[in-house]
C-alpha cells in the first residue's frame, strides 16, 4: 500500500537530487489539453512522458499545459523547448512518440523533423 | 469521450479557464438510488445566463469567443444516454457547479475510467490551484486534497516524475479500497 511515508521519502530523496542542479534555464515541455487533446489522447501521452522522465532520471523539466491550439486534428500536441532554442511543436504524439521524442529531442538534441507541425 | 474520468478532466480545464484556484470534483456512486453523480464545482469567475446556455449549445459558440469548448454538449449528451441530466449552475463572479448524473446500472451508462490518470494529469500540470477529489461508493469513501499533499512535499513539485508516479498508484490503491 503507498503510504504518506513513502511519498517523504521520495521527497527527501528528491530534494538531494534538485541541489545538484539548482540554476541554469529549464528544459520545458508542453502539452495541449483543450476537449480535441484529451479525446485524441493527450492524458495517456502526457502518462508516457512522465513515466519516460522518470525512467531517464530526468527530474528537472518542467510540465505545462495549454488549451486547443486550433490544429485539433494533429491532437495530441506537445511542445518541446530546450534552452535557447525556439519552440518545436510535435503533432499526433501518441504514447510511442511521446516516448521517442523525450529519448531524441529531449536528451540527445536531434528534432524529429517528420512528426514537426509548426516551430 | 470515452468514459467519464475523461469528462472530468475536460470540466477541470474549463474550470482553469475560469481562472478557478479551488476546485471540488465529486463522483458518487449511488448504489442503493441506482444513481451516479459526478460534480465539479470551482470558484472561478463564472457564467451570465446567456452563457450558460451557450455553453450547453455545441453550435451557438465560435472558437474565438467560447469559454468552454463541446466538452459540456458531450457529458450532457453522455448523461441523457444514460436516463440522466446535465445541469450547470454559475453566476458571474460566483464559480461554476456541473451535476451531471447518470441511471448507475444504464446499460449506456459510459464506465468510469481511469480516474488515477486523470487526478495524476490534473495535479502535476497546475501546480498553483487548489484540488478536492471525493469518490463515494456505496458506503465507502475517500478524499484526497492536493493541499495536503503540497504541505507534504514542502516546495518539491507534484510534476517532479517520481511523485507523480508515487500520486498515480496511491489514488489508484484508493480507487482499489472502495470495491467490495
Amino acid at each position: 500500500m503507498k503510504s504518506l511515508e513513502d511519498l517523504r521519502k521520495l521527497r527527501d530523496s528528491a530534494r538531494q537530487m534538485m541541489h545538484l542542479r539548482e540554476g541554469g534555464e529549464k528544459i520545458r515541455i508542453v502539452i495541449g489539453m483543450g476537449t480535441c487533446g484529451i479525446a485524441a489522447g493527450a492524458r495517456e501521452t502526457l502518462a508516457a512522458i512522465m513515466q519516460e522522465l522518470e525512467r531517464l532520471n530526468l527530474f528537472d523539466v518542467a510540465i505545462t499545459q495549454t488549451g486547443c491550439a486550433g490544429l485539433c486534428d494533429q491532437e495530441p500536441l506537445v511542445d518541446v523547448f530546450l534552452p535557447g532554442q525556439p519552440r518545436v511543436t510535435y503533432g499526433q504524439v501518441d504514447e510511442e512518440r511521446a516516448r521517442q521524442i523525450i529519448g531524441e529531442h529531449v536528451v540527445n538534441g536531434r528534432v524529429i523533423e517528420k512528426w514537426v507541425v509548426e516551430r | 469521450m470515452r468514459d467519464l474520468s475523461l469528462h472530468v478532466l475536460d470540466l477541470v480545464q474549463n474550470s482553469l479557464t475560469a481562472q478557478a484556484t479551488r476546485i471540488e470534483i465529486i463522483i458518487d456512486e449511488d448504489i442503493a438510488c441506482n444513481q451516479l453523480r459526478l460534480i465539479v464545482r470551482d470558484n472561478g469567475h463564472g457564467m451570465s445566463q446567456e452563457q450558460c446556455k451557450a455553453a450547453l449549445d455545441p453550435f451557438y459558440t465560435t472558437r474565438t469567443t467560447r469559454k468552454v469548448g463541446l466538452g459540456l454538449p458531450l457529458l450532457q449528451a453522455a448523461a441523457e444516454r444514460a436516463d440522466g441530466s446535465l445541469q450547470l449552475h454559475s453566476q458571474l463572479g460566483q464559480g461554476t457547479t456541473v451535476i451531471a448524473t447518470f441511471v448507475y446500472d444504464h446499460l449506456d451508462r459510459a464506465p468510469l475510467g481511469d480516474m488515477s490518470l486523470t487526478l495524476m494529469t490534473i495535479i502535476a500540470l497546475n501546480e498553483e490551484c487548489c484540488f478536492t477529489y471525493r469518490h463515494r461508493r456505496g458506503e465507502r469513501e475517500f478524499t484526497i486534497c492536493s493541499e495536503e499533499l503540497r504541505q507534504e512535499l514542502a516546495g518539491i513539485p507534484l510534476d517532479h516524475p517520481q511523485i507523480a508516479a508515487w500520486f498515480r498508484e496511491y489514488v489508484r490503491e484508493l480507487e482499489k479500497s472502495l470495491e467490495v
